[in-house]
């Protein structure tokens, strides 16, 4: 399954990033996933809530996805379309020559993170905030 | 909580790894060679026919990661080379973890040139770096000349476009000009060799090309 092997991949992206810039928890991860990146949300949650158990920084981390939607260029014509709609074939002029501009990526955006530091001056609410859980 | 930019590749623990591998695969003089195609493309076929041309000049190995069975790693073992199974997981692509363990399963460091026959597959495996030193895509004629239009990341990725099944032209409607071109507009420095494994039509300009890079790379 494809999910199951980028998710690994992302908590080791995660972990790694953590130990380098001391960070002590995640509390939001945001993708940008492209359209036709092959990707399925709904696997890619379940396989998250599933892996990030194991990786105490994530714990409580949260994914948040977002869609970059696909464009297609055509030869033909030189015109641009929604891949989506249209699929392989140029709707403009019936053109198969046609290439993926974007749409299949999938890039960590950016993270919402706690450092050490930080910790150390919110050490009053700490208690509020382990209260809640999923 | 602060918020940290990353714009990163999801895969990028993956790149670091694949990155140290490659570095440690050169040190010890061994080429990797990541082997990629569509099941039934003929990657087993292509292999077993390259090592029947050049094993007895190159030390060669095998990992075998195609998720079928183990047919395949037996297959080429009768060959006369060292061949392993990968634990792919269910995975549908390896990645360069799994590829290290299969590696050193196959105590690598005796041979100068490893292929590593990917998961049956155009998508997952072109977007995962495995640390092979080459990355060779093969392309059967049945499959048709459009393949670079509906998988092109696999192109860009690719060092070599092998089209086999050259045996098969008369059948299929297959435009050699039009792959070409298809495939050096989404990769301009991409070799390419049209082979039959069957007939051995073309198969010395790839194994010129083989040889090239082993000597080059150990
Ligand atoms: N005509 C012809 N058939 C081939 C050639 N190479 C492989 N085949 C056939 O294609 C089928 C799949 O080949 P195989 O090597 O197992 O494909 P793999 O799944 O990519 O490893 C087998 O029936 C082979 O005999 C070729 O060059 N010409
Ligand atoms: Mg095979
Ligand atoms: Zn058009």
């Amino acid at each position: 399954m494809h999910e199951m092997g980028v998710v690994i991949h992302l908590a080791k992206t995660l972990d790694k990033l953590a130990e380098e810039q001391h960070i002590t928890r995640i509390g939001s991860v945001t993708l940008s996933v492209g359209e036709v990146s092959g990707i399925v949300n709904d696997l890619f949650v379940d396989a998250w809530n599933y892996f990030r158990k194991k990786h105490p920084v994530l714990n409580d981390a949260e994914l948040k996805m977002e869609t970059i939607p696909a464009y297609t260029h055509c030869d033909g014509c030189g015109s641009k379309y929604e891949t989506v709609k249209h699929g392989k074939i140029c709707p403009n002029c019936g053109s198969k020559e046609t290439w993926l501009i974007q749409g299949n990526e999938c890039i960590i955006k950016e993270i919402e993170a706690e450092t050490a530091d930080e910790e150390l001056i919110n050490q009053e609410d700490k208690g509020e905030e382990n209260a809640g859980d999923l | 909580m602060k918020i940290i930019e990353l714009k990163e590749s999801i895969t990028a623990s993956n790149d670091e790894d694949a990155r140290v591998l490659r570095e440690e695969l050169k040190q010890n003089h061994t080429l990797l060679i990541n082997l990629m195609a569509s099941p039934g493309a003929g990657k087993t076929t292509f292999l077993g026919k390259t090592i029947k041309d050049v094993g007895d000049k190159i030390k060669i190995g095998i990992i075998e990661a195609d998720i079928d069975s183990d047919v395949d790693a037996k297959k080429l073992a009768e060959l006369g080379v060292e061949a392993v199974q990968a634990h792919t997981d269910g995975m549908c692509h390896m990645d360069a973890g799994m590829t290290r363990k299969a590696l050193e399963e196959l105590n690598y460091q005796n041979n100068d040139l490893v292929f590593l026959e990917n998961v049956g597959n155009l998508i997952c495996p072109a977007e995962f770096d495995t640390g092979a030193g080459r990355n060779v895509m093969i392309l059967s004629v049945p499959e048709g000349d459009d393949k670079p239009l509906k998988y092109p990341l696999m192109f860009t990725k690719s060092d070599v476009l092998i089209i086999t099944k050259i045996d098969t032209i008369s059948v299929f409607d297959f435009d050699f000009d039009k792959c070409e071109q298809r495939a050096k507009k989404l990769n301009p420095n991409i070799q390419i060799f049209k082979v039959s494994a069957k007939t051995g039509e073309g198969m010395e300009e790839w194994e010129k090309w083989l040889s090239a890079q082993v000597k080059q790379w150990v």
